[in-house]
C-alpha cells in the first residue's frame, strides 16, 4: 500500500481528497488503480500526469517500482522549451 | 529499461573539455542547410492567406478565380483538412490553428493557402480567393478577457477546476492551484507583508529563422518532409495524424535549426505544405515571412499576476502566495498551471498557495518559450522577495540564502527535493566579485533567482563503427545547442577513444525509433543517457570479438581506454586489442559492430540559477544600458562547458530583451502593429555586455554522468534580476514588463 498525493486541481476530480491509499507496486499499477477507483481521474492519466517518486519526477517509466514508504507525488506533464 | 542510469561519480578524460563543434564549420561558412534552403525538382511556392480580423466567423471561401489563375497548381482550405483528431482536443487545436474551420480566432490565422509556379503567381492567387467574414467583437488583453463582459472565444468552454461546475461559458479554461500549509496561519505570523501586482507583455522567441518546410507527397501516398524543427518524430506524428497516413509513410528530415526555443515544438505550417502537395501532385515549399511568423506561430503569454509574501523580522518567510492569470491565445493550455508550479520553487516554504489561470484571447496561439511560463512568475515572485528583504533591511543574497530550498525541503509544487542547486547558487552570487563592484550615479544592481524542472523522455540512439575504427553516431533529438559536440564527447568517454573520431548526425524519421522532441533541456540529458547505453552494448560486441580472436571466455575481457583487454594471470600476456584493430577484423569475426539503445530517459535534475545585473537608466529619457551581467547555474555536470556557457548566455540576452524592450502590441481593431524586428527590438550584440558565467556542477543522481538539463534556467530569473536593477537605480519599483523607456518614464512620473 502507497500514499499518493495528488496536487490541488486533481484532488478536487478524486472526490476532494489530496492523498489516497493505493495498493500498487509500480506506476503502471497505480494508474490503473486510481482509474478505477476515481474514473474522473481517467481523461487526465491519458493525457499525462507525471510522477514525483521521492522528489525525482518520472513521466513515462510505467514500469518504474513504488517502494513502501516513498513519497508519491502526482503532478502534471509539463510542457517544455 | 536494461540501463542503470544512476551517477557513478567517475573521472572524465573526454567529458568536461571543449572541442570544436562539428556543425561549426558549415555553419561559419554558409554551408549548413536550414530550412529555407533545401529544393526539390518541379518544387511550387506554398503561400498562405491569413485573416485581417482578430475575429470573425467566417461565412463563406470562394477559392474559384484563385483556382482559374494561371501557374496556380492548388487551392486549400481547411476542407482539404478535414477532422481526424478523433476527440483529441489539444491535436484539433493544432488543425484549427494551421487553418481556420469555422472561426478566424486572431489577426493572422490562417484561412486558406495555395501553391504556384512562383511567389509572384501564388501572391496574386491570394489576392483572388474571397472570403466572407461576419466581424466580431474582440479581447486582446489577459485581465479584459477575464471579465463576464468579455467577448467569447468559445462558447463550449466552462471553466475546468472549479469546485462546482459552471453554468456559463467563459474565456477562462481552467483554474489551477497548488500549495501546502495554511496561508492564513503563515500571514498571522509575519512581521512584515509585501504585495504587489505585476504585469507582463506577450513576447516571442525572437529565433532568427522562420518556420520553412518542403513538402513532397508522393501519388503511391507516401510522402517526405524537409523541416526545421525541434523535434521532426514529433511532426512526423501530427502531419501523419492530421493529413489520415501511416506514420512510417511519411519520412521527416530536420534542417539545421536557426532558433526555435519552444516555438518549434508543434506543427504549424507542414500540414498546409503537405495537403497542397498532396492536391497540386508536385513538391510545395513554405517558408513564413517574419510578418507571418510573428502573428501567427506560438508566442508567450501575457500575464498579470498578484503576489502576497510575509516574513518575520528575523527573515524567515512565513506564508507566501500568488494568483497567475496567463494569456494561452484562442486555445485551451496549461501556461499559468506551470506558472503556478514554478512561482516558489526557489524557496523553503512552511505555507504557500498559488492559483493559476489559464485564459482565451485573440492573439496567436501561445507555445513554450524557453523554461515557459517560469520567467514571468520569477519576475513577481523574485520582485516581491527584494522589496521584502528591503522592508526587514536585510540584503537581498542573505534574504534569499536564509530561505533557500534545499534537499529535503518541500516544493511549493508539491515534491520534496533531493540535491539541489540553489543554495549553492545563492553563494557564489554572494562572493562574486560582481557584487562588489563600485556602482555610479542613475546605476542599480539587482539579483534574482529562477527554477527550471528539466526533464528527459523517449530516446533512441545508434552507435556504429566502421571498419577503420571510427563511429558514427546518430541520434534522433535535434541538435539546438551543440548537442552533438556533446554527444560526440560522450560516445568517446564511454569507447575510450579520441572524440575527433567520432562523427554524430541527426537521423531522419525512417532511420531510427520515435525520439521525442528537444524540449524541457532534454537534449544532451536524454540523447546522452542513450549514447551511453548504446556505446556499452557496443563494447560488449568488441569485447566478444576480442575474445573470440583470442579464444578465451569473454569474462576474461576487460575495455579499457579504447583497449580490450585480457585479464587475469592466465592471459596477462596477450598483447591488448584496440578498437581500431577489432574493427578492422569485424569482417571475419561476425559482421558490423554496432551499438543501440532505446530508452526513456526519466528523473531529469531541477535546475537553479542565480543572476546579478547592473544596469544604468537615464532619468531624462528612460533609456537603459545594461552594464554588466553574470549568470550563475548549477549544471549537475558540463558535458561541453563552452556550450552549457553559451546557454546561460543565450538565456540572459533573450531575457535582457524580455525585460527591457520586447513586447506585442495590439491596435484596438485587434491587430498586431509592430510584426517585424524593426518594430519589434530584440537585443543584438551591440546592446548587450559580455555575459559573465560561472557553472556549478551538483551532479543528479539519476544520470551515470550527473547531467543537468541546462538550456531553460538561464532565462528564468533576468526578467527579475533586471527589474530589481532598474528599481534599485531609479527609486521606484517597476511593476511591468517591458521596462521599456515610456514605461520607466512613467514611472518615474507617478512617484513625483
Amino acid at each position: 500500500m502507497v500514499e499518493v498525493t495528488l496536487w490541488g486541481s486533481l484532488g478536487a476530480i478524486a472526490g476532494g481528497k489530496s492523498k489516497v491509499e493505493i495498493e500498487a507496486k509500480d506506476i503502471r499499477e497505480l494508474f490503473r488503480k486510481l482509474a478505477e477507483q476515481y474514473p474522473g481521474l481517467e481523461p487526465l492519466i491519458e493525457k499525462g500526469i507525471a510522477v514525483a517518486i521521492d522528489g525525482t519526477i518520472y513521466r513515462d517509466t510505467w514500469s518504474k517500482e513504488l517502494p513502501q514508504g516513498a513519497e508519491i507525488f502526482l503532478l502534471p506533464r509539463l510542457a517544455g522549451g | 529499461m536494461n540501463f542503470d542510469p544512476r551517477y557513478s561519480g567517475r573521472s572524465f578524460t573526454s567529458v568536461g573539455t571543449r572541442p570544436i563543434r562539428p556543425d561549426g564549420v558549415d555553419k561559419v561558412t554558409g554551408r549548413a542547410r536550414y530550412g529555407a534552403d533545401f529544393n526539390m525538382a518541379g518544387q511550387l511556392v506554398g503561400r498562405v492567406l491569413r485573416s485581417p480580423h482578430a475575429h470573425a466567423k467566417i461565412r463563406k471561401i470562394d477559392t474559384s478565380k484563385a483556382e482559374k489563375l494561371a501557374g496556380v497548381k492548388a487551392v486549400i482550405t481547411a476542407a482539404d483538412l478535414p477532422d481526424l483528431t478523433d476527440g483529441d482536443a489539444a491535436m484539433y487545436d493544432i488543425l484549427d490553428n494551421c487553418m481556420a474551420r469555422t472561426k478566424a480566432l486572431y489577426d493572422g490565422h490562417a484561412v486558406a493557402a495555395v501553391a504556384a509556379v512562383d511567389a509572384r503567381t501564388a501572391k496574386q492567387a491570394l489576392k483572388l480567393i474571397e472570403v466572407d467574414y461576419e466581424v466580431l467583437p474582440h479581447v486582446t488583453d489577459v485581465d479584459e478577457a477575464m471579465k463576464h463582459t468579455a467577448p467569447l472565444l468559445n462558447d463550449a468552454i466552462f471553466t475546468e477546476g472549479l469546485e462546482e461546475k459552471p453554468v456559463k461559458p467563459s474565456n477562462v479554461t481552467k483554474r489551477t492551484q497548488f500549495g501546502h500549509g495554511d496561508i492564513h496561519e503563515g500571514f498571522g505570523q509575519a512581521d512584515f507583508v509585501v504585495e504587489r501586482s505585476f504585469k507582463t507583455e506577450q513576447t516571442h522567441q525572437g529565433y532568427i529563422e522562420p518556420h520553412a518546410c518542403v513538402a513532397n507527397v508522393s501519388s503511391d501516398g507516401t510522402a517526405d518532409l524537409w523541416v526545421c524543427t525541434q523535434g521532426h518524430f514529433v511532426y512526423r506524428q501530427h502531419c501523419a495524424q492530421l493529413l489520415g497516413m501511416e506514420a512510417s509513410k511519411l519520412r521527416v528530415t530536420s534542417s539545421e535549426i536557426g532558433g526555435g526555443f519552444g516555438g518549434k515544438t508543434h506543427v504549424w505550417a507542414e500540414p498546409v505544405a503537405l495537403a497542397l502537395s498532396r492536391k497540386a501532385g508536385r513538391p510545395v515549399k513554405l517558408v513564413m515571412t517574419r510578418d507571418e511568423v510573428f502573428r501567427a506561430s506560438g508566442p508567450t503569454s501575457a500575464t498579470s499576476i498578484d503576489v502576497r509574501i510575509g516574513a518575520r523580522k528575523d527573515g524567515t518567510i512565513t506564508a507566501a502566495e500568488a494568483t497567475l492569470r496567463y494569456s494561452c491565445g484562442p486555445y485551451a493550455g496549461m501556461w499559468a498551471e506551470i506558472g503556478a508550479m514554478t512561482a516558489f520553487a526557489c524557496y523553503k516554504l512552511e505555507n504557500v498557495k498559488t492559483v493559476g489561470y489559464e485564459v482565451l484571447v485573440n492573439r496567436p496561439k501561445t507555445a513554450a518559450y524557453r523554461a515557459p511560463s517560469a520567467p514571468m512568475a520569477a519576475f513577481a515572485v523574485e520582485s516581491a522577495v527584494d522589496e521584502l528583504a528591503k522592508e526587514i533591511g536585510m540584503d537581498p543574497v542573505d534574504f534569499r540564502i536564509r530561505n533557500a530550498a534545499q534537499e529535503g525541503t518541500r516544493s511549493s509544487y508539491g515534491p520534496v527535493y533531493g540535491p539541489i542547486g540553489i543554495g549553492p547558487t545563492l553563494e557564489a552570487v554572494k562572493s562574486h566579485p560582481h557584487m562588489k563592484a563600485p556602482l555610479g550615479k542613475n546605476q542599480g544592481r539587482g539579483m534574482a533567482c529562477g527554477f527550471w524542472f528539466n526533464f528527459g523522455g523517449q530516446t533512441c540512439t545508434d552507435l556504429n563503427i566502421g571498419m577503420d575504427g571510427s563511429v558514427s553516431l546518430a541520434v534522433g533529438t535535434v541538435d539546438v545547442g551543440g548537442s552533438r559536440a556533446s554527444l560526440s564527447l560522450v560516445a568517446a568517454e564511454e569507447l575510450g577513444i579520441a572524440y575527433e573520431h567520432v562523427k554524430a548526425v541527426v537521423a531522419d524519421t525512417s532511420s531510427l525509433g520515435y525520439n521525442d522532441m528537444t524540449d524541457g533541456s532534454r537534449g544532451t540529458f536524454s540523447s546522452s543517457m542513450a549514447t551511453i547505453s548504446a556505446a556499452r552494448n557496443a563494447i560488449k560486441i568488441l569485447r566478444e570479438r576480442a575474445a573470440q580472436t583470442w579464444d578465451i571466455p569473454v569474462e576474461d575481457v576487460v575495455w579499457e581506454k579504447g583497449h580490450a583487454i585480457a585479464k587475469g594471470e592466465k592471459y596477462g600476456n596477450l598483447a591488448a586489442l584496440s578498437l581500431r584493430e577489432i574493427a578492422a577484423a569485424s569482417g571475419k569475426t561476425g559482421g558490423p559492430i554496432a551499438g543501440h539503445s532505446e530508452l526513456v530517459a526519466d528523473g531529469a535534475g531541477v535546475s537553479f540559477a542565480t543572476h546579478i545585473c547592473d544596469i544604468e537608466v537615464d532619468p531624462e529619457t528612460g533609456s537603459t544600458r545594461v552594464l554588466r551581467y553574470t549568470v550563475v547555474q548549477d549544471a549537475g555536470k558540463a558535458v561541453h562547458p563552452t556550450y552549457v556557457e553559451g546557454q546561460y548566455q543565450g538565456g540572459a540576452a533573450q531575457g535582457i530583451g524580455w525585460a527591457l524592450n520586447e513586447e506585442y502590441i495590439y491596435g484596438k481593431d485587434g491587430r498586431l502593429q509592430n510584426s517585424g524586428f524593426l518594430d519589434y527590438r530584440i537585443p543584438v550584440c551591440s546592446d548587450l555586455p559580455m555575459i559573465d558565467t560561472q557553472i556549478l556542477e551538483i551532479p543528479n543522481p539519476n544520470h551515470p554522468y550527473g547531467v543537468r538539463g541546462v538550456g531553460e534556467t538561464s532565462i528564468v530569473p533576468p526578467l527579475a534580476a533586471i527589474a530589481n536593477a532598474v528599481s534599485n537605480a531609479v527609486g521606484v519599483r517597476m511593476t511591468h514588463i517591458p521596462m521599456s523607456p515610456p514605461r520607466i518614464l512613467a514611472a518615474l512620473e507617478a512617484e513625483r
